[in-house]
């Protein structure tokens, strides 16, 4: 029998037909990166510049004097700006109200959210027109929301609940003039508890079923299992809806110039009407500027959280 | 020149070479299999023919023609892709007809064609239906009917049966093979699977890291393959390797020495088991794997060498602690060196 | 068909605990309603009428009057057209960081989704300052831009996700095909990735719509919105809660609607992904 040697076209190029010209060493094709920057840019630019130039603006405001009603503009006055805004008497009072505001709902949402997610997770009869109700109120505008529930239910006379109060015995309230924060808790807790029922919802739908069923076998009762599974699920859901809500409630404002004004005195104020109330009421851009510097850095300690929370979502 | 041929085609992913030096032809009408484990870039170096990997050193030619620059969509080629890629917005007949369309071919030459097609694949009863309402099986057809209607003048197989069962899979391995002869197309075929390579094609490009590792008909790969990896790759079970001292039990019957260092090859049907006494190596049985037409004998030797031995037809299998001679079949041996080249098997 | 759940006492709690929850959280808007139904009489009625005869003269009134079309032209023109530029401009940067992802893709797009968190008070006075100097106060394009803006990030976001989800191999096999680059955008992406466009575009006209700060702040009797309307409703009458409650039904309506069929969007969109 004869030896066989065996075929092979190697790596050693033995077999090589033409020779390869030599190329650069690892030649990268740059057409081909220049398309999807194109494609970004102008998303990355409208951005940048939305972010950057109020963001530049609002610190040269806040540094020098600067009335929109004489727009010449007077010196540099260094930080004095923000002595005036943390100085002013309703500043404390803004700040509490802020964050009464903000814990309010925050509390009122989660609370009830979960308890609604946990209400029409399992199906019963009539489940679609349930979940289409209610989540109805985050679509209402503001100012509807607002001047909805001044005059139809909050009108100590001809307001429902006002009517209410009377058929049980009791005086009316008035809602607007003794309690104005309040009112707006409510009015913007009522907006919000659809959203964050909604998250909480879809929260649940991810949840293992299987693993339900192991926990109900294994003899678990509903509030065993609500401590056990259900919660720790949430608690990332619940942690989102807490940031998400931070972020908008800041900004917590038409509820507020519809209805009370900010007022009475200042009594339902938050900082973002304070700012407001600088700006374009007092006119007085620089004082509005430094109190809206200080909203940008409280609103970014929450997104730094958030963001990091996102990121891992992202694959 | 060849018809189809791969020049130094060399690609890198970032630091990483992922394809390191590729020199191949291909012959018109020939069934060409990639194999190889995972990651030694078969998929790499099919998509880089098909223009959907660029090629970042080297050149690819196509009857006649550099096509490496060219972008995908111009060079008459048609791929199938592993999870199909079907148009999920559009019927079968749409799905095959798309490229024609867009090469603006007169619609009652689409017509024929995807009728022809069609027929051949047994697809004519769901011509209207939507990727969603077909089987994978059904799925699988509409994508190689996809490339059949367009006569491309390669057909490029990105592993198109690993996502069916196994039934479906050697039928419808039967049935790629029944059309290649039928359209006597080029083909280049990617898979995993080293009985997909050994059944279909006419040669076998086994690679690894990026390499080839040798380039033959599937019976060249297994009688005389080039080195240990390719040995081992091709065949099941795999080769038996025995290194170094234990190789001595064997020598017996070698006419060769076993270089220092290397190993040597037995394929189980090399090996035949008989009484304890006879043969060169006594070994007791391990476990025994009755497949009906043939017998898996896993035996220890003395010196502790473990060993697959592969019987036809045996009346009376063996039973686990057995003492059994072994029989080599020195002929059918493989010698390898250190490096895993083959050094020219032994005969006697 | 599953088999229906078997009633049980549990379930006919659930049931009725869902419904009477659901309806008392539903009420004020069920009540703005039936008052856009009513006399204005009937409207301050006390007890609260609940059952009267109702009248649709409160629609014709308030189409009467000379601001209501204004407004709500106003409104329809500035969510519409921010939206549509939107699109355009998020869908591209989203077209490209689905398919052209690169090491940096993932920090751009939280760069962009970290411009959305930013409380729109911190940038009034600039944007104040900008729009007055440009002459651009209580026009319909200040609106634009700030709603076009606002919404950009979550746009992009939305986008990115429903295109993400088309399979790459897909517009290989097109390319394969012998598509051009336009080709493959047109007949293969366009369809598929249709669906997300519109539920994207559909959640950011909600959005644009009920957005109320800006309209506030930037616009007065030219280029408001309805959200403005609403907000400084009144009549020289005196008793207009009928009217209000018409006019405020009117203006949400149809975007209540909307809502309900970008749910899912709304989750995905304003949760930013955080929530699956």
């Amino acid at each position: 029998m004869s030896r066989l040697r065996p075929v092979t076209l190697s790596v050693d190029g033995t077999a090589g037909a033409a020779t390869p010209v030599a190329p650069p060493a690892r030649p990268r094709a740059v057409a081909s990166r220049l398309l999807p920057r194109l494609l970004l840019s102008p998303a990355v630019i409208t951005l940048f510049l939305w972010m950057i130039v109020p963001l530049a603006m609002t610190i040269y405001f806040s540094l020098i004097r600067y009335n929109l009603m004489q727009p010449g503009e007077s010196g540099f006055i260094g930080l004095a700006n923000y002595e005036y805004f943390v100085t002013d008497p309703s500043f404390w009072t803004a700040i509490v109200n802020t964050l009464l505001l903000l814990g309010s709902v925050i509390a009122i949402t989660v609370a009830g959210g979960v308890a609604l997610a946990l209400l029409i997770d399992e199906p019963f009869p009539g489940r679609g027109v349930v979940r289409v109700l209610l989540i109805s109120p985050f679509f209402v505008i503001p100012t509807v929301n607002a001047l909805l529930w001044k005059h139809m239910m909050m009108n100590p006379i001809y307001g429902v609940l006002g009517q209410i109060w009377r058929f049980f015995g009791a005086r009316p309230v008035d809602w607007m003039a003794d309690w104005p924060l309040l009112s707006v808790i409510i009015m913007v807790a009522w907006q919000w508890l659809p959203f964050a029922t909604l998250i909480f919802v879809t929260a649940l739908q991810s949840m293992n079923r299987e693993q339900l069923e192991a926990a109900r076998m294994d003899g678990a009762r509903y509030l065993q299992q609500l401590r056990y599974l259900y919660v720790p699920h949430l608690g990332r859901s619940i942690a989102v809806v807490i940031m998400i809500e931070t972020i908008f409630l800041l900004s917590v404002f038409a509820e507020i110039f519809t209805t009370t004004g900010g007022g009475p005195g200042d009594a339902s104020t938050n900082v973002a009407f304070l700012i407001f109330k600088q700006a374009l009421l007092n006119f007085d851009a620089g004082v509005a500027s430094a109190g809206a510097l200080l909203a940008v850095v409280l609103a970014n300690i929450v997104a730094i959280f958030l963001i990091r929370m996102i990121g891992k979502n992202l694959d | 020149m060849a018809f189809l041929e791969l020049q130094g085609v060399e690609k890198y992913f970032g630091e990483l070479q992922a394809i390191k030096g590729i020199d191949l032809t291909i012959e018109k009408g020939e069934f060409v299999v990639f194999v190889g484990p995972s990651g030694c870039g078969k998929s790499t170096l099919l998509r880089m023919i098909a223009g959907l990997e660029t090629v970042d050193v080297g050149s690819v030619w196509l009857d006649g023609r550099d096509i490496t620059k060219l972008p995908s969509s111009k060079r008459d080629l048609a791929m199938v892709f592993q999870s199909y890629a079907l148009y999920p917005h559009m019927s079968v007949y749409d799905n095959m007809s798309f490229a024609l369309m867009l090469a603006k071919t007169d619609p009652a030459a689409i017509r024929e064609k995807v009728e022809r097609a069609a027929k051949i694949l047994n697809l004519t009863p769901y011509l209207q239906r939507t990727p969603k309402e077909l089987s994978g099986g059904q799925r699988q057809r509409v994508a190689i009917g996809r490339a059949i209607v367009r006569s491309p003048k390669v057909f490029l197989f990105d592993e198109p049966l690993s996502n069916l069962d196994a039934a479906l899979r050697g039928q419808t391995r039967v049935e790629i093979a029944k059309l290649h002869r039928e359209l006597n197309a080029t083909t280049i075929y990617v898979t995993h699977d080293q009985v997909e390579a050994m059944t279909l094609a006419h040669r076998v490009v086994v690679l690894r890291d990026g390499q080839i590792e040798q380039v033959g008909t599937p019976l060249e790969l297994y009688y005389r393959p080039n080195n240990q990896f390719v040995a081992q790759f091709i065949g099941t079970p795999q080769m038996n390797m025995v290194a170094g001292p234990d190789m001595a039990q064997f020598e017996g019957g070698l006419t060769m020495p076993v270089p220092s260092g290397g190993y040597l090859g037995l394929r189980p049907e090399s090996l035949t088991l008989g009484a304890p006494g006879t043969g060169q190596v006594q070994a007791r049985v391990d476990l025994v794997e009755a497949l009906g037409a043939e017998t898996l004998v896993y035996v220890t030797t003395a010196r502790g060498t473990q060993l697959v031995a592969r019987q036809n037809n045996i009346r009376t299998l063996p039973h686990v602690g057995d003492a059994v001679g072994l029989q080599i079949d020195s002929a059918a041996a493989h010698l390898f060196d250190s490096h895993g080249r083959v050094v020219a098997p032994a005969m006697r | 068909m599953a088999p229906k759940p078997p009633i049980t006492a549990a379930l006919v709690g659930r049931t009725v605990a869902a419904w009477v929850v659901t309806l008392v959280i539903f009420f004020p808007l069920g009540w703005l309603v039936l008052t856009s139904f009513k006399t204005e009489l009937q409207a301050i009625a006390v007890p609260p009428l609940l059952f009267f005869k109702p009248t649709l003269a409160n629609f014709a009134e308030v189409q009467q009057r000379s601001d209501y079309l204004l407004y709500a032209t106003n409104s329809v023109i500035t969510s519409v057209i921010s939206t549509l530029l939107g699109l355009a401009i998020a869908f591209p940067a989203a077209y490209s960081m689905a398919f052209f992802r690169s090491k940096r893709t993932r920090d751009v797009l939280m760069w962009m989704l970290s411009t959305k968190m930013m409380p729109a008070v911190g940038a009034l006075v600039p944007i104040y300052v900008l729009a007055q100097t440009a002459g651009l106060l209580d026009s319909r394009l200040s609106l634009i831009v700030v709603f076009t803006l606002s919404n950009l990030p979550i746009m992009v976001w939305m986008l990115y996700s429903s295109l993400k989800d088309i399979p790459n191999e897909i517009l290989e096999a097109a390319r394969m095909d012998g598509a051009s680059l336009w080709q493959e955008f047109r007949r293969v992406l366009l369809p598929l990735g249709i669906g997300g466009l519109f539920s994207t575009g559909l959640l950011c006209l909600v959005l644009a719509w009920n957005e109320a700060f800006w309209s506030l702040n930037l616009t007065s009797a030219k280029a408001g919105t309805l959200a403005t309307m609403i907000a400084s409703y009144s009549s020289p009458e005196g008793l207009f809660w009928a009217k209000l409650s018409c006019a405020s039904f009117m203006a949400i309506a149809p975007i209540v609607v909307f809502g309900w069929f970008s749910q899912r969007q709304l989750v995905q969109g304003l949760t930013f992904g955080a929530v699956k």
